[in-house]
Formats: C-alpha cells, structure tokens, sequence
C-alpha cells in the first residue's frame, strides 16, 4: 500500500493541515518589520527595521530575556541530572514501585499547567517561601524532568542489557562502565533531552505566573504585553526573536536523534 | 586434572521459578566442556552464573580454587563471549578489542599493538579500523573473539556463539574454535542448545533439562550410553522405548532406546507400519510404528526403500538396545 | 590517582554486591525531588480545597469543609465547568479531524525528505513558544487582521457578519468570539494530536495491509477494518492531551474570547485578586478529576501503547 500515490483528497488535506500549522507564525515574520504601531493592520502600510533597534535599547526586554536564560540554564541542568538518575535506575532492572516512579515524573506535565502552577503557589504560601529566582526554577525543573527522562529511558533500555555485562566482563567496575560505555551511548539523547528541556522552560508562562511573583521572565513580559499592550511593534520583534531562540534548539535536538529508535520531541 | 571452575550445589530461583536447580559441576583446567539442553534448560543461566551476572541462591562457585561469592565480573579470571556479541557500537574493531586493556590501565600504544596481534590470530588484523556495524555476522562473532580472549581469561565462556551464523560458516567456526582452544590451552565452556556441536567440540557435555544435569559424560556417553529418555530422545533423537516395550525383550521393566541407524529391515523380526519416507541425502529417515510404539530407521544409500503405508519386518541387534535405568 | 580508582573499584564492589543499594541511591534524588515538591504541592492544593473562606473577613479557616466543593455547584461556577469541558470536547474532535490527514500522509505515504519534512514539519509548531502562537492569532484575528481583511477583499464581510451574529459561538468580532478561542485553542494544540496518531500508524506493518489487501480487500475497506482500528490508540493518546490541556489552559481564553470564564481562569482570578485560595484549589480538583476519568476510560482501550 505505501508504493500507491496518495489520493489527491488526502493530499490536499494534510497540505492545508501543514499550512494551518505554519501560516499563523511565519505572520509574525512580517509583523516584525510593519511601520504601523498603533493597529495590527493588515496589509501593513509599509515596512521598516526600526523596530529592531527600538527593541535593542529596551532594558525591560534584557532584563527578561536574561532572567529567562538565567531559569532555563539552571532549570535544564537540573532535569539533566534528576532525569539520568531515574532513567537509569528504571531501566535498570524491575524493582517495585517502577510504575509509580515513571508516572510520577510524567504527571507535571500531563497535568494540566495550571494544577502544578497553582500547586506550587499554595505549597510556597503555606510554607512561607517568598517568591525568588529559586522558586521559578522549582517549578521548571519539576516538569522538564519529564522531557530529559523520555529521551535517555530508551537509550539506557538498549545500552543496559548486554553491552553492561560485556564492560564489566572485560574488567570495567561500575564507574568505569559508565564513563566508557554507557555515557558515550546516551550523550546524544542526554543533549537532545537537555535542549528540549531548555526549550521548554525558556518558553514556559503558565505555571511560571504562579511561581515568579513580581518577576519577569520573557513569557511573562510577553503576556502583559498580550494583556495591556504598550508597544506593539516591540512585542512584535521580541515574539519573532523568540521563535528563532526556540527553533534552534529544537532542530538541533532533531539532528542529534534523527534515525535512532526515538526521535526526540515527541513527548513534550 | 586440576578444577577450573566448580559448582557445588549452585541454584538459582527467580520466585517459584527454578532456572537452576541445585547443579554440581567439575569442569578441568583446559578442558572444552559443553552445556547442551534445549532453550529454557538453565544452561545460559549457569553460564552467567559463573560469569558473575547472576548470583546464585545458594551453592558456592569456585574459579580456579577461588570462591566467587562476592567477587564482582570485573575481578574474575574468566571473559564472555555474548550470544548478541555486544560489541560496542561507539568504538571501532581495534578499540572494542583494546577495550579490557584499557579499563586495565595499559597504555595505548601497547594496548593497540595487542589488539591488533589478536585481531591478527581471528584473521581481521585488516579490519581494526573499522565499525562493528559495518562487519558481517561471523566477522563480529571473531572480533567477540579477539575481545575476550586478548585479556588472557584463564577460562572463555562462550554464550551460543555460533547461534547466528549460517550452516556453512557454523561448520568452519568450529573448526577453528576447536583448533584456537587446542593451542591455546584454556578453559572453554560452551553453551548450545545444538547437540550436534556439543558433540563434535567437546571433550565433555552436560546435558540440560528444566533447570538440571541429567548427564555428564563424554561424547560418546551421551551419544552411546543415554541414562534417560530425554537423553536419548535430545541428543540424537534416538527411539525412546517404553518399559511395555522391553519387558517382553529381556524381561526388565526399564526404558530402552535404540539409535535409528541400529534399525534395518529383515525377513525375521518384529512386523512394523510404514506411516512415512523422507529422503535425506546420503540416508532415507523411515518412519514405523511397531505394536503401538512410534520408531524412525535410517536406512542408508542404496537400501531397499519401503513405501508409506507398507508393512515391513525390521530388527535390530541386541547389543544396540541400550537400556535406561532413569526414568 | 591510584589512590582514587582503588577507592572507585571498592565502592563499584560494594554497588555489585548490594544491587538494590545502587537502586536506591539512583532513584533517591529524583524521587525526593518529584515526591516533595510536587506531590507535596498537589497534597497541598488538595488541602486547601477542603478549607473555606470567611465571608465576611475573607480570612482562610483552617477547617476541614466540603463547604468550598458544594460553591461548585452554584449556577455561575457549575456554567463555567460545562463551557470548559464542551470546549475541550469541541477542540479535541476538530484537532482529531485536522490532525488525523497530516499524520495519515505522513505515516504512510510520505517518504525520505518529505518524511523529515512533515515530522519537523509538525515537530516546529509543537515546540515553537506557546505565547507567540497565540500571539499570531491575536494579530489574525483583529478587526483590522488578516482574516477580516480577506472577507472584505473577497466581498464576503456580510457572510462573517451573520456567522458572529449566531448567539453563543458568535460575538461583536471573531476576537471576542467562542469561535476565535476555540480557532486558537485548535491551532495550539494540533501538533499534540498529529504526533500520537503518527506513531501509531507507522506502527502498523506493512504485510498487515498487505495481507488485508491480498484477502480481497479494497484500499478504503482496509483504511476502514484495518488502519482505523490500529489507528485508535493513537487517536485517544492525542485527544489526552488536547482535553488536558484545554481544561487547565486560562491563557488563550483570556487574550482571545469573550469575558465568560474558563475553569483556568476561575481558578487564577480565585487564587488572585480575590484571594480565595480554597475556591480557587478546588476548582483545579475538576481538571483532576475529569482527567482520571479520561484517563481511565482511555487505559481500557488501551490508548498508552502508543504514547
């Protein structure tokens, strides 16, 4: 059946359907450059870069972004670390409460964002923990262990069986075997795993509103601006620049996994 | 004959399931011992066992005099060669092969020099460079080889090693096993499930059966002088001849088997049902059913062949009933 | 150095001989970290939904009630309830309906590069930032947008006119309409629907159609007796996700919508400006509840193979 060519009907339906998906975004591409500041118009009367170096000399927009790379640097390395451990123990063997443990680090995000969002403010209100720079990154780590786990539990599956066995056959202890064999075969899915993380949090809104207080991360200066907008075209640059900070990572995450057993993204 | 590995009482339960099941062995410095059974048997478990992947639980395993209780796989005298072969996949030929050297701390130049010398011994000294990906079924199988053997293990386990190669190269394979174990002079123990292999490779078989040794014995033991049905019937598939069936011959009530090429056709002797005829090549299998017993004969090139559905008198000689005191 | 890795090789015998210690220490950090923060907080969320509020001090009393869940059920909460879930039932259907041609090609027609193309092209929209998507469609769906703008060059503004002026799903523009957030609610959540049914596709072997094709039956007779059934796990694993995350979502209601209320967003004005934090726990219960239900129905057509 897969030699058939596709049925026009079908053809066309899932074109349209790519198109849905990519029209709205590349939008923003052209809104990017409009001189218009006032309205959303369209067409745009005409174009211009200005807004690129307005947004440029924004320190609200520094201040933001950093604060964002700031939690999602930190955020990731925790996921990394966390997401490892539980990969490699569940891998491991079948110990009890093996199930509990991979749905334990899938609800965060299986949930809602609002329920882990507003589970964490309550939490940090009725233990007294001020709002910080700590407690978005609790929160961020919390769900984007998820993302680094998925990734690496596969790898370490194949890796664990006899290729494990061989090392410590051939006279490798524990540490050595890991530095040796099992590190070298799920770095690629640690890095795609760390990158999708880091893309998750860097774009995450939802449970950071909950969770930052009077801080701003980029969402969140993204979201006022959607709420009360001040200065259109700015929002409009900032929201192109995000889609390429994005996009990166994603494509590199891709390349890095693209043609072993589990593409990376899939379980975001 | 000194001990190489010994196992005394060995069990190892994973709940109610016995895979092994209070196994005693003696296997002799420099001797190719076989594990033989059918899949299931205990047979790999036990290899692991000595390997130090499984622990048992109880019994004691002693490698050349050494308790193993204890002793992690990175610390035993002994290497593995894997069914799968797990070579890995990030390394190349020379490195995979270097690979026991260098967790052991010798430095690259000498490590590589050794890796190729045993690259060189299977007949790959050209292929060092190479990706295990890039090796054909039998060339990974030698590489596996090379990788155990350049740690100069006082005893190789080899885990179904020529399970996946094809008829051809399985023959050559154990020539050259048989050969490189002769001039090398250590331990081999061997785990198949191919009865023909065990006998042609070993100096000594253990034949498997749900988690225990039903025999050991040299080849022509086990071929020759079965102790029970399942013996007779694995290896070799001889004709397993029920108590019913014998007493009446020699007036004990004991399992007899006869071997299919002890069995020809007579003018005297017990009337018999063709019920089918294959043709084998160098032999045609013949199978009969005398009284209500099921039989194959072999009967060789150029024998009168009887047709499916004939009615035939066959015999055998006495001294080829061998009898079973095992049930 | 020696020193060291003799120190690394007792430890290593130590993990060999006590495996279930190396376990332990393995699953012990994240364990802690996902059982105290998170399950911690969940604990605490459910805690305060069993509290009440003062109404005249607006203070919390810290007493068990069931006074907060019986608030529910008033006519106003229990509205915004039923609009969340027939929003969440809406978006999945139609993300199923989109999303089930995409990944159909994809699975099965597509081929080298076309193959790395759909995935990526499916996998960039997934990934790319949740506010600039909804972002797009705030500029799209404007008075002055794109959208409009094309109804009114294609002389069809009196066409959009009486579809915005059918109550409910209508509105004053496409921007404060039902239609608008249910557009951006669709076009958000596409991607989570196409991955699941995209995998469970290609998960079906080629022989099985070959087979059913060889039985005598004719390529529609196939799609229907033998793909669409395999393809169903897929479809219930995608819709998961998109009923999830249309329940608990208070973003794109709020930037596009008219101003009645979505469960996510009772639950951020509660815990806000209003401070009823046991109102506002108690309303994230029902996402919770009805996910478990979801969940459980979808457990039993077995829908978990293919996430």
């Amino acid at each position: 059946m897969h030699s058939d060519r596709a049925p026009l009907g079908l053809k066309v339906a899932a074109g349209l359907g790519l198109a849905f998906m990519h029209l709205p975004i590349l939008l923003i591409f052209v809104y990017a450059f409009t001189t218009e500041d006032k309205s959303y118009q369209w067409p745009p009367p005409g174009f211009t870069l200005k807004w690129f170096a307005v947004t440029w000399e924004r320190t609200d927009v520094w201040e933001a972004m950093g604060l964002s790379l700031k939690v999602a640097s930190i955020s990731t390395v925790i996921a990394l670390i966390l997401g490892t451990l539980c990969a490699a123990a569940v891998s491991r063997t079948k110990f009890f409460g093996r199930e509990a443990i991979s749905l334990l680090v899938i609800l965060p995000i299986a949930l809602p964002g609002i329920i882990t969002g507003i589970s964490l403010r309550s939490a940090f209100n009725l233990a007294d923990i001020p709002f910080s720079f700590w407690t978005i990154v609790l929160g961020h780590a919390t769900f984007c262990v998820v993302v680094v786990y998925n990734n690496a539990v596969a790898r370490f599956r194949r890796v664990s069986g006899s290729l494990v066995e061989a090392s410590m056959d051939l006279g490798a202890n524990s540490f050595q075997t890991f530095r040796y064999v099992i590190l070298p075969n799920i770095s690629t899915a640690l890095l795609a795993g760390g990158m999708l993380a880091f893309a998750l949090s860097f774009d995450e809104v939802i449970v950071t509103t909950f969770t930052a207080g009077q801080q701003q991360t980029l969402p969140i200066w993204m979201l006022e601006e959607l709420v009360r907008p001040r200065q259109r075209p700015v929002t409009n640059v900032v929201a192109m620049i995000v889609v390429i900070v994005t996009f990166l990572p994603i494509l590199g995450a891709y390349y890095l996994t693209r043609g072993t057993d589990t593409v990376a993204g899939q379980g975001k | 004959m000194t001990s190489a590995i010994r196992l005394s009482g060995v069990s190892r339960h994973y709940g109610a399931v016995k895979a092994v099941d209070n196994i005693d062995l003696d296997i002799a410095e420099g001797e190719f011992f076989a594990m033989l059974g059918p899949s299931g048997s205990g047979k790999t478990t036990t290899l692991r066992l000595i390997a130090g992947f499984e622990r048992p639980t109880v019994g004691e395993i002693q490698i050349y005099g050494e308790v193993a209780q204890g002793i992690p796989p990175y610390k035993r005298p002994v290497n593995t060669v894997f069914q799968d072969y797990a070579l890995f996949p990030h390394l190349n030929v020379r490195d995979n092969v270097a690979y026991g050297l260098m967790v052991a701390g010798v430095a690259k130049y000498a490590r590589h020099k050794s890796a190729d010398d045993a690259l060189e011994m299977v007949a790959l000294g050209a292929y060092g460079n190479r990706s295990p990906s890039e090796l054909s079924g039998g060339q990974r199988q030698r590489v596996a080889l090379a990788r155990a053997l350049v740690n100069k293990p006082k005893a190789l386990l080899l885990d179904e090693p020529l399970g996946a190669l094809d008829l051809k190269l399985r023959e050559q394979m154990q020539e050259e096993l048989k050969a490189l174990q002769r001039s090398l002079g250590i331990t081999f123990v061997f785990v198949t499930h191919d009865q023909g292999e065990a006998l042609s490779m070993a100096d000594r078989v253990a034949v498997f059966n749900e988690g225990r040794i039903v025999q050991i014995g040299t080849p022509e033991d086990i071929y020759y002088r079965p102790e029970s049905p399942f013996v007779a019937d694995f290896v070799g598939s001889s004709n397993v001849l029920p108590p019913r069936f014998v007493a009446p011959l020699i007036g004990r009530q004991v399992y007899g088997s006869l071997r299919p090429e002890a069995v020809y056709l007579a003018d005297q002797g017990h009337p018999a049902q063709v019920t089918s005829v294959s043709f084998l090549g160098t032999a045609t299998r013949v199978s009969i059913t005398v009284g209500d017993v099921a039989m194959t004969m072999l009967l060789p090139k150029g024998a009168a062949i009887p047709k499916a559905g004939d009615t035939v008198q066959v015999n055998w000689d006495d001294a080829d009933l061998h009898l079973m005191a095992a049930p | 150095m020696s020193t060291l890795s003799g120190m690394l090789t007792r430890i290593s015998d130590t993990l060999w001989r006590k495996p279930n210690l190396l376990i332990l220490l393995l699953i012990l950090p994240p364990a802690l970290w996902l059982g105290i923060i998170y399950l911690g907080s969940l604990f605490a969320l459910l805690a305060q939904s069993f509290f009440s509020i003062d109404e005249f001090s607006g203070v919390i009393k810290y007493e068990l009630t069931l006074k907060t869940y019986g608030e529910l059920f008033r006519p106003s909460n229990f509205d915004i309830i039923v609009r969340t879930v027939v929003m969440a039932i809406a978006v999945t259907i139609g993300a199923a309906i989109i999303g089930f041609p995409v990944a159909y090609f994809a699975a099965r027609y597509a081929r080298g590069k076309w193959k790395a193309l759909f995935y990526l092209g499916v996998m960039m929209p997934l990934w790319s930032s949740y506010l600039v998507k909804v972002y797009s469609w705030k500029l799209i769906l404007a008075k002055e947008g794109i959208l409009n703008w094309m109804f009114e060059t294609l002389r069809l503004g009196w066409l959009l006119d009486a579809y915005l002026s059918i109550p409910i799903i209508g509105g004053n523009s496409l921007s404060v309409s039902a239609t608008g957030t249910f557009l951006v609610f669709l076009y958000v959540w596409l991607p989570f629907m196409i991955l699941p049914i995209q995998a469970s596709l290609e998960r079906v072997p080629h022989t099985m159609l070959e087979a059913s094709g060889d039985l005598g039956a004719r390529p529609y007779q196939t799609f229907r007796h033998v793909l669409l059934p395999l393809a169903l796990p897929g479809v219930i694993a995608g819709s998961i996700f998109t009923f999830s995350l249309t329940l608990g979502d208070y973003i794109i209601p709020q930037i596009v919508g008219s101003s009645r209320r979505f469960i996510g967003q009772a639950v951020y004005a509660y815990q806000g400006t209003a401070g009823n934090i046991p109102l506002a726990a108690a309303f994230a219960v029902v996402p919770i509840i009805l996910m478990a239900l979801y969940l459980w129905i979808a457990k039993r057509q077995g829908a978990f193979d293919a996430l």
